[in-house]
């Protein structure tokens, strides 16, 4: 039986396991919205289409499945594009489809037209525009392979609305055949052993891992790895939560505002072993001394990472829960016995490291500090929770003083660094689990880039809970302008912010405030007994700052640490 | 250094764009770039000169491997290979020039395409610097017009790319 174009994408849809979709109608959809009337899949009508590509971006860190999101032609397609760039920069596999003019209209400058494929082509993994219905399933087919395999990332299909209302057979493609993609996932074993002979010759070695961990599933493997060898291990950003920071190998996050104790390990170390991490400008601080005495093991999955920004001694391109499986294999072999006591003393001095500065904040009488407002909700939370952050100090100071135990409990825009992200990610993990806490801390600047979807967890259901840190600042701008021009706050003070307790109250959120330090633990414990959404705004000590900090082009041991 | 790079490609709507798009984000320059369809209606094949040192060019070739839809790259510095361009070249041609004229034409075993009483239009094809040294003999006479293919190559030898 033939089934129109629309009708051809909710099934592949629902083949392919979507059971949620976040998007928004437009006349270019029409025909889907209208088989989506009555057909098995969630859709969640969000208010802006930014914060659609976010919620399946943030629905697949979570699950570690590809998000879905459906927007409409021209305007709905353009606001999806900070999603979208969002998603590309940390690899994560989201599918966004947009409607699109008639075919016959295409380049006529027609209405509500955008050439959304030449828009998101340097920021998608792929994308596609459907020239013929016979040919939208596979392509379908394609678009989520694409997404999630190999080095994940955000795939665009553009549908042209005549394709969605043109009819074919409908055959779901069993598999995908691409003679140009076939990504490798096997580490070469050779390059292993060569790995295993470096690693056994350390002395101070350090483990450097990355978001790829997490998105590998390999977060038990690194920690096995680790813990087997005793290896101080430090993860970036995007790393956090794939190695339990309550651990004693744990140096928590290395960069511009990573621990004291891991920029050290990382500057004086013998061997650093890169694992699923791409050496970001904002990790390595001034190139020429990150890790300068050190030979370097890079295993990540895109070979171009590889040898990007640093030249690297032993390559091993594959899957990294793959590599990390062959490595623990190949070191048992070994005399872990002997090489566990050449490692004591550096053990030692990392405890050392991390005696001498642990991460601290000066608490003044009264005033509620940011960081205990952090620590506060890393002991209430549980295990379980999912953290999302905004960005800036909220960020950082998330990273700093939470304590991530496991994989996929953490969602933040560590690439591109889009303010307004964490509360549509949010959204998207507690629609894939509505039964876990999920908590959005953000910054007083960040929430407004996409607060108008309080609406959405108010009409979905969404126990949403956000902790809004309100310094009444742009506050990582500020801090910077502090440090490095001179306190000249230049448009970095909020000077008219809205009520946030009365705005969470318009929607019919409830809405907490904390003014003073006594009253933090009172208002995270009633919000997480809140069954709804619940906006907690903390008014927070104004001028507090991130430390430490590397100043940018300086090297990561040059830390500013009060 | 300077790389002629082979890039075979699914024959699909934009892949040029693909490519393009990818040298001028990550600032990585084109000197010329050929394209045409190969014996297979579903591929094409690219011809790119490019200049970089090592790292850059090994970024270069990995960033186009990652693109969904290149199916083979070849750097043609790492083997032997030949290489060609083709010329047009419109260059004055009043009576007293048009005899000095041919004799270039003829060492450079070049053709004339076209005439008028003003002008010849030479074709040839060559190594760069063949046709660089034809547009340094024909400069004096006055060129009013040329234009080039861009290099392109393959190696030597009775494998395929
Ligand atoms: C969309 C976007 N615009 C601008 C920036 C630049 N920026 C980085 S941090 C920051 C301040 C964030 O302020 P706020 O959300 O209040 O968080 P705080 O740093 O005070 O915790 C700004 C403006 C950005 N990251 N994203």
């Amino acid at each position: 039986m033939k089934k129109t174009g629309a009708q051809i994408l909710l099934e592949s849809l629902k083949l392919e396991g979507v059971d949620i979709l976040f998007g928004y109608p437009g006349g270019a959809v029409l025909d889907i919205y209208n088989e989506l009337f009555d057909f098995p899949i969630k859709h969640i009508l969000v208010r802006h289409e930014q914060a659609a590509v976010h919620a399946a971006d943030g629905y697949a860190r979570a699950t570690g499945r590809a998000g879905a999101c459906l927007v409409t032609s021209g305007p709905g397609a353009t606001n999806t594009v900070t999603g979208i760039a969002t998603a590309y920069m940390d690899s994560i596999p989201v599918v966004i489809f947009s409607g699109q003019v008639p075919s016959a209209l295409i380049g006529n400058d027609a209405f509500q037209e955008a050439d959304i494929v030449g828009i998101t082509r340097p920021c998608t993994k792929h994308n596609y525009l459907v020239k013929d219905v016979t040919q939208l399933a596979r392509i379908i087919k394609e678009a989520f392979y694409i997404a999630t395999t190999g080095r994940p990332g955000p795939v665009l299909v553009d549908i042209p609305k005549d394709i969605l209302q043109a009819q074919a057979d409908f055959h779901y493609p069993e598999k995908v055949k691409m003679r140009s993609y076939n990504p490798n996932y096997e580490g070469h074993h050779g390059q292993v052993a060569k790995a295993v002979k470096l690693i056994m010759k350390a002395e101070k070695p350090v483990v450097y891992a990355g978001g790829g961990v997490v998105l590998s599933n390999a977060a038990e493997e690194l920690t096995e790895f680790s813990r087997l060898l005793n290896i101080p291990t430090t993860t970036t950003l995007m790393g956090l939560g794939g190695f339990p920071e309550d651990d004693d190998l744990a140096l928590g996050m290395l960069g511009m505002h990573g621990t004291y104790r891991a920029n050290m390990a990382v500057t004086h170390c013998d061997l650093l072993i890169a694992v699923g991490a791409r050496f970001d400008d904002r990790v390595t601080g001034k190139l020429e001394h990150f890790a300068a005495g050190a030979k370097i093991i890079h295993i990540d999955i895109d070979p171009t990472s590889i040898s990007k920004n640093v030249k690297v001694d032993v390559p091993i391109v594959g899957d990294v829960r793959d590599v990390l499986q062959k490595l623990i294999k190949s070191v048992a072999e070994e005399d872990i016995e002997n090489f566990k006591k050449t490692l004591a003393p550096w053990n030692k001095e990392a405890a050392e490291w991390k005696a001498t500065y642990p991460l601290a904040y000066k608490q003044k009488k009264g005033v509620i500090k940011p960081q205990y407002v952090v620590e506060k909700i890393s002991e209430l939370a549980g295990d379980d929770a999912i953290i999302s952050t905004e960005v800036g100090q909220n960020q950082m100071w998330t990273a700093q003083y939470y304590k991530f135990k496991k994989p996929r409990t953490f969602l933040t825009s560590g690439g591109l660094g889009t303010m307004g992200y964490g509360f549509p990610a949010a959204i998207g993990a507690q629609a894939a689990y509505p039964d876990r806490l999920v908590i959005d801390i953000a910054g007083d600047g960040s929430i407004q880039m996409n607060i108008q979807e309080l609406a959405t967890v108010m009409q979905y259901r969404l126990p949403v809970k956000i902790a809004i840190l309100n310094n009444h600042f742009l506050g990582m701008v500020r801090q910077w302008q502090e440090l490095f021009y001179d306190k000249r706050y230049s448009s970095t003070c909020m000077q008219v912010q809205p009520d946030f307790v009365k705005l969470a109250e318009a929607y019919g959120a409830k809405g907490l405030r904390a003014k003073k330090h006594e009253d933090v633990e009172k208002v995270i414990k009633e919000a997480f007994a809140t069954e709804g959404p619940v906006l907690m705004e903390f008014i927070v000590d104004q001028e507090e700052d991130v430390y430490p900090m590397v100043p940018a082009g300086k090297s990561i041991s040059e830390m500013l640490l009060v | 250094m300077r790389h002629t790079i082979s890039v075979l490609v699914e024959n699909e709507f934009g892949v040029l764009s693909r490519i393009s798009g990818l040298f001028s984000g990550r600032g990585f320059n084109i000197e010329s770039l050929s394209v045409a369809e190969t014996i297979d209606p579903e591929t094409s094949r690219m011809t790119i000169v490019t200049r970089g040192n090592e790292q850059i060019i090994e970024q270069i070739k990995k960033q186009l491997n990652k693109l969904i839809n290149v199916i083979k790259v070849v750097d043609h510095a790492m083997e032997q290979s030949v290489e060609r361009e083709l010329i047009l070249v419109k260059v004055n041609a009043e009576s007293e020039m048009r005899a000095e004229i041919l004799r270039v034409v003829d060492i450079f075993r070049a053709r004339v395409i076209d005439l008028t009483p003003k002008s010849y239009t030479i074709e040839m094809t060559g190594d760069e610097g063949k046709v660089t040294a034809l547009v340094e003999m024909l400069r004096p006479m006055g060129i009013k017009e040329i234009a080039r293919t861009g290099k392109i190559a393959m190696g030597r030898g009775a494998k395929g790319l």
